[in-house]
């Protein structure tokens, strides 16, 4: 990674306001993503979604987003208008989310959808987007693309579903992708199939993923490299494949926690939460 | 304890018949936990539901201690046979206290329900008396799911039916649902169904599992068959090596119809 990298956060927060109070979701974050599988990883009220979120300005209105810098390939996206970010959005960086059931326009066709997102992005007709969306159906190894391009979303079942979210996310050649839980709603072996198509895109187009998932053992063996969140900060960072190496005391507590096929333990080790964690600078490697 | 045979479920009629269970048996002994392995549509959880009597077009031959279960259920068998569903947040009543929760299986079945059964039975799944007043909204997904336990244990029942306990749940609160789960099964000499489609959730809780798919059982099989690495079935295979993450390679050997 000598090249500039994709985006670079540095000092990342949000943070929302409540009858009770202002809360901080994220509070200081800060990573650099190169054309690489990113992982982020961490429980629910980790951060981990609002941090994608921030990414894309897509934070609500309660909302307020902080950063000393938040910089994709040089452009800055702190100061980026509506306009300007509208450009970027989906074009340059795009967001596959959990659910397609409820990401997918359900009166439109999938054929339409996808060849919308084209249109959207690209001075092309309706032919060239039409030709473009059965190729890319066909790249997500959709059998019959010619089928489904006409089918609606309720006539997909979820692994199917999340095939047309990727080739729509696809489909303007972004630089980024953020996934955020982009296979929790679907069975195990759907799952590592629709991680293979977008493995085999990103990893062909050069394209800088970053993945959003509570699942430790998956991401470990999916991404490049990790950050593991907490409370709304980056613990510790790690390459994948040295997760079982991890130092922080909260990841050691979140790999042993987990129930394993081959070790029977009677009694699950629990998590004993340090508030240390929430305050404590990160443990880099 | 439990013996099905030949049970079969059938929804719908005419062209939109689905025939979700296919010809299911398997024996659970007293005190035995045992797992339900299958990915979504697979009939796990139809078991599970025409055991507990929320399914009512079944055939076959269901047996609980050793009597045979006609299709409208005993006051006992309700009482013996208790279930623990998946999503804390939909299955406790949102304007219902923990105490009415817990009472209301009482006065249903005509037992005592006073306050110091709640408590105590509040105290077996790790709370302590001050939950009493509080509603669902209050209290945590973990907090939730012990209270769903705490309402399951209170009727004194000798089989828990688990579908998908811990599957809404962080990992870390997963290990302490499911360490409570154990301490409770050893402590009051507990029968568990448990279903899930998490092999590790299965191995950890089980003895012995049967993995279903499109709604026949294709394998049967002991934990330590699962543990040497030894599924016979090619889908079982398929499922263990699938729960040891993503690998390029393991999917393009993938095959969709075994």
């Amino acid at each position: 990674m000598a090249e500039t990298p994709l985006l670079e956060v540095e000092d990342l927060h949000v943070t929302f306001r409540t009858p009770k109070g202002p809360v901080e979701a994220v509070r200081g974050v800060t990573f650099k993503l190169g054309r690489e599988k990113l992982g982020i990883v961490g429980e629910s009220g980790s951060g981990k979604s609002q941090t994608g979120r921030a990414i894309l300005g897509l934070i609500d209105s309660r909302g307020e987003v902080r950063a000393k810098t938040l910089r994709f390939a040089g452009s800055d996206l702190l100061s980026a208008d509506e306009r300007a970010m509208r450009r970027i959005r989906g074009n340059r960086i795009s967001m596959i989310l959990q659910d397609p059931k409820y990401s997918l326009n359900p009166v439109m066709t999938v054929g339409h959808q996808i060849a919308e997102a084209f249109l959207v992005h690209y001075k092309a007709s309706r032919k060239d987007a039409r030709r473009r969306t059965l190729e890319m159906l066909e790249a997500v190894r959709i059998r019959d693309p010619e089928r489904v391009y006409h089918a609606y979303p309720h006539e997909l079942s979820g692994g199917m579903g999340q095939r047309v979210m990727i080739a729509m996310m696809m489909i303007p050649e972004p630089d980024i992708i953020i996934a955020d839980e982009p296979t929790s709603a679907l069975d195990v072996t759907v799952s590592l199939q629709v991680l293979a198509i977008l493995d085999d895109m990103v990893t062909r187009l050069g394209t800088g993923l970053i993945f959003i998932s509570h699942d430790l053992n998956l991401v470990a063996s999916f991404c490049d490299r990790i950050l593991i969140m907490y409370a709304g900060r980056v613990v510790e960072t790690c390459p994948a494949g040295e997760l079982d190496k991890a130092q922080h005391p909260y990841t050691r507590g979140l790999l042993n926690c987990l129930p394993k096929i081959e070790q029977g333990a009677e009694i699950l080790p629990t998590l004993v939460r340090d508030p240390s964690w929430a305050t404590q600078d990160e443990t880099a490697r | 304890m439990i013996r099905i045979d030949h049970l079969n479920v059938v929804f719908g009629r005419g062209r939109s018949t689905v025939h979700a269970v296919r010809d299911v048996s398997f024996a659970v002994r007293r005190g035995e936990s045992f797992g339900l392995v299958g990915e979504s549509g697979s009939g796990k959880s139809t078991v599970l539901r025409a055991i507990a009597g929320l399914v009512d077009d079944w055939t076959g031959t269901l047996e609980v201690a050793g009597t045979a279960q006609a299709r409208r259920r005993s006051r006992d068998f309700r009482r013996q046979v208790q279930m623990v569903f998946q999503d804390p947040y939909g299955s406790l009543h949102p304007r219902h206290t923990v105490d009415h929760i817990l009472k209301e299986p009482l006065y249903i079945h005509r037992l005592e329900a006073t306050d110091d059964r709640v408590v105590e039975s509040l105290e077996e799944v790790g709370l302590d008396a001050s939950f009493r007043f509080r509603f669902p909204h209050q209290l945590s997904g973990g907090q939730r799911q012990r209270i769903a336990v705490a309402r399951a244990l209170i009727m004194e029942p000798s089989v828990l039916l688990l579908d998908e306990p811990t599957s809404a749940l962080d990992v870390s609160i997963q290990a302490e649902v499911l360490n409570l789960l154990t301490r409770l099964r050893r402590e009051h000499d507990l029968t568990y169904i448990l279903v899930s489609h998490d092999l590790a959730v299965v191995s950890h809780m089980c003895e012995r599992l049967a993995v279903m798919r499109l709604g026949e059982v294709v394998e049967d099989l002991a934990i330590e068959q699962l543990r040497r690495h030894m599924p016979t079935h090619p889908y079982t295979r398929q499922l263990f090596q699938a729960a040891h993450g993503y690998s390029r390679d393991f999917v393009a050997q993938l095959v969709d119809d075994i």
